[in-house]
């Protein structure tokens, strides 16, 4: 019993570590931009939907819907006049550019909002459970579970089923003969990340719900983001997401054999799949 | 020997000699004294330093505040900043002592500097043992440590939460079966320690501790612990998360329908912030208290009672009283009243004598260095200050208040109900 919780626990687990991912996939994907503000643009968007809450007492899913759109404003902006001028054939500009941004964002955060942590208001929902017979788990971590597929299952259908995904994947595999066919590669960068940042939303709005965050704890998620899209594969979501997964499981059945290896049996799962397949489980094409 | 002081004493006299026509350095030519004062105002540990402005307010308005010059230093919750602006303070400053609160990563750096540069210091807001372990040069070796001489540190030690936790479960009918959430962290390691914390305790009264292990702080998820604790039937829950951590147990806990009768916990319930940002699911939460408006002591600076620091805290700033409010206040009256008993601010030896033999009632109860309920190698450097138990009771539409439900070692304190188990 326990060790079907174990799994249970660690697949949804994995949910949520691959909403914190596929932002950062979709950049990496499409630009092979490394974003190290990843993890502080989602608590960026975290302290959005909190005031949005706070100012209008709304639920934060609906907070969230107003804030995604601002997000993916923010991200286009972002992309377009900033990180755009960092990218090129080296790769280490957008990387100190990024990180630059990282923390100044997390300053500007601790100046407006004090180091306080915060969380977002979910009501009873926050501790809600559904009892399936040989485990009980959580309605939070089944909906972000299932947000999850829905992202990536929405995600997916406009890559391969939509001109501008068409776009994406042109652009991805060779930039310059895209512009040759018409597409100009800084407006579709600058869409991507806006794309990204709809994706930040939703894992903001599960991380704010699930428990605490304060202006500096961007970082420490970053690391799993970043795991799960090396298992996965470059450019693959359901990748990403198989790439979550197996996080999630390695550290909840670390944590059942000794709490002291949860955190490292996560990494350690990460290095084994690095050594038998250096570019991940489910890399898309030949980059 | 040449040590700073005799250079500073000698250089000093040659300067006054030389009619100040070298850079000698200047020592108390003003005649107010000069304290210095490092806190965490920013960063992860800033909510202990939100009164940090209000306290120095009143200090600054007092009688005995008009004698000192108080300059202020942010550690940013970094043990190396905390450590490099002691230095400054010494060094550019000339400060005739320094003022130090909140947690171990701010209070060891600077008094460990304090005692090399040999500044009188004063410290609180951490527990005893790992303020004077902490500094020690080999703090697995007992046999090693050594008293200091500039540093002192008034708070209570590990022993009294957990006097105070067992005695408020033992209000409770329970089956004494103790959970343990003890992070992989100074305080972690500390509370499960096998020889000085939790452990030896618990089994001499008779409870059974489950202690599946030491966590990485940040972890995202707690369903072996709750497993873990299921199993062997746990009642009761302590620990000292911070406060993400406490939040996703205490929610998963909720979701997987694990509910103990009580949860004692130090560290990420200290606020009243953070409880309410556990909903409703905050309500009964027990937690060690050191300072709170009922206390019945009262100010040696301003007169004020507990009571009215607290409500002129809330007045000032709209925001609910914390527990660091009392004992940041009362290391400006310890300040005072060292150097009230002082004949030279200028000796740093005098002053370290003078905070030794302080006997003083403050707005935290009374600080001695008398050794009481110390053992002898900490005697010298520790002063002990009451502690007793308390719950968060949920208020009629939102918020938390802070109710002492314990006050066995310290009947003075009054209670203002009884443990509750949680519902």
């Amino acid at each position: 019993m326990i060790w079907i919780d174990t799994l249970v626990q660690g697949v949804l687990l994995g949910g949520l570590y691959a909403l914190f991912a596929v932002g950062l996939s979709i950049v990496f994907g499409i630009m092979r931009l490394v974003n190290l503000a990843h993890g502080d643009l989602i608590v960026v968007a975290a302290y959005l939907i909190l005031v949005l809450v706070s100012l209008t007492g709304l639920s934060p899913f609906v907070a969230a819907l107003l804030a995604a759109p601002a997000m993916a404003g923010a991200g286009w902006l972002l992309q377009r006049h900033v990180l755009n001028r960092t990218l090129g054939t080296d790769i280490l500009p957008p990387l100190l550019v990024t990180f630059g941004l990282s923390i100044a964002l997390q300053n500007a955060l601790l100046e407006g909002f004090s180091a306080d942590s915060q969380r977002l208001p979910a009501g009873p929902l926050a501790t809600a459970s559904l009892d399936l017979g040989a485990v009980t788990v959580g309605v939070l971590p089944l909906l972000t579970f299932a947000s999850a597929i829905a992202v990536i299952l929405a995600l997916n259908w406009l890559f391969y089923r939509t001109e501008l995904g068409r776009a994406f994947r042109a652009t991805s595999d060779d930039a310059v003969t895209a512009s040759l066919m018409g597409i100009r590669p800084a407006t579709i960068f600058a869409t991507a990340t806006a794309i990204a940042m709809l994706v930040v939303t939703v894992a903001a709005l599960y991380l704010g719900m699930r428990s605490n965050f304060d202006p500096n704890i961007g970082p420490a998620r970053l690391i799993y983001a970043f795991e799960a899209v090396i298992i996965g594969g470059l450019g693959s979501l359901w990748g990403t997401l198989a790439g979550g997964i197996i996080i999630g499981v390695a550290q909840t059945v670390g944590a059942a054999i000794n709490p002291e290896w949860q955190i490292l049996a996560g990494h350690v799962a990460f290095l084994v799949v690095l050594l038998f397949r250096p570019r991940g489980l489910f890399p898309r094409a030949v980059d | 020997m040449i040590t700073r002081r005799h250079l500073m004493k000698t250089s000093a006299a040659g300067g006054l000699v030389a009619a100040s026509g070298l850079a000698a350095p200047v020592i108390a030519q003003d005649a107010r004294i000069r304290l210095g004062y490092v806190s965490p105002q920013s960063g992860p540990l800033a909510a202990f330093s939100e009164a940090d402005s209000y306290i120095l307010e009143g200090f600054r308005a007092s009688e005995a505040g008009s004698n000192f010059e108080v300059i202020v230093k942010d550690s940013q919750s970094n043990p190396n900043r905390a450590a490099e602006v002691a230095g400054e303070l010494i060094i550019d400053d000339e400060v005739d002592m320094i003022l130090v609160a909140s947690t171990p990563e701010t209070t060891n750096p600077v008094a460990t500097t304090c005692e090399a540069e040999e500044i009188p210091c004063i410290s609180t807001v951490a527990p005893w043992q790992p303020w004077f372990i902490g500094q020690q040069g080999n703090p697995g070796d007992p046999a090693s440590w050594e008293p200091f001489f500039y540093a002192h540190h008034f708070f209570w030690g590990l022993e009294d939460v957990i006097d105070v936790f067992t005695a408020m479960w033992g209000q409770l009918d329970t089956n004494r079966a103790v959970g343990a959430l003890f992070p992989n962290d100074g305080d972690g390691n500390a509370w499960g320690n096998p020889e000085v914390g939790f452990p030896p305790v618990l089994e001499a009264q008779g409870y059974t501790l489950t202690d599946p292990g030491r966590y990485q702080n940040l972890t995202d998820d707690f369903s072996a612990q709750i497993n873990a604790f299921r199993q062997a039937n746990v009642e009761i829950v302590t620990g000292v998360p911070i406060p993400p951590d406490f939040t996703t147990f205490w929610t998963q806990a909720k979701q997987q329908g694990f509910a103990p009768k009580a949860a004692s916990i130090g560290k990420a319930i200290l606020f009243p912030q953070a409880v309410d940002q556990l909903g409703e699911a905050g309500h009964n939460l027990s937690s060690e208290v050191w300072w709170s408006p009922s206390h019945p002591f009262s100010s040696s600076l301003t007169g004020q009672s507990a009571g009215e620091l607290a409500a002129g805290y809330e007045a000032a700033t709209g925001r609910q009283w914390t527990q660091p409010i009392g004992f940041v206040h009362a290391l400006f009256e310890m300040a005072a009243d060292s150097f009230a008993r002082t004949s030279d601010a200028g000796d740093p030896d005098a002053v370290a004598e003078a905070i030794r033999a302080a006997q003083l009632e403050s707005i935290v109860g009374r600080i001695a260095f008398d050794g009481a309920g110390l053992p002898p190698f900490a005697a010298q450097n520790v002063a002990k200050t009451p502690l007793v138990g308390g719950q968060w009771r949920r208020r009629e539409g939102g918020g938390y208040d802070l109710v002492i439900v314990e006050n066995g070692s310290q009947p003075a304190i009054p209670t203002g109900g009884t443990m509750q188990p949680l519902g």
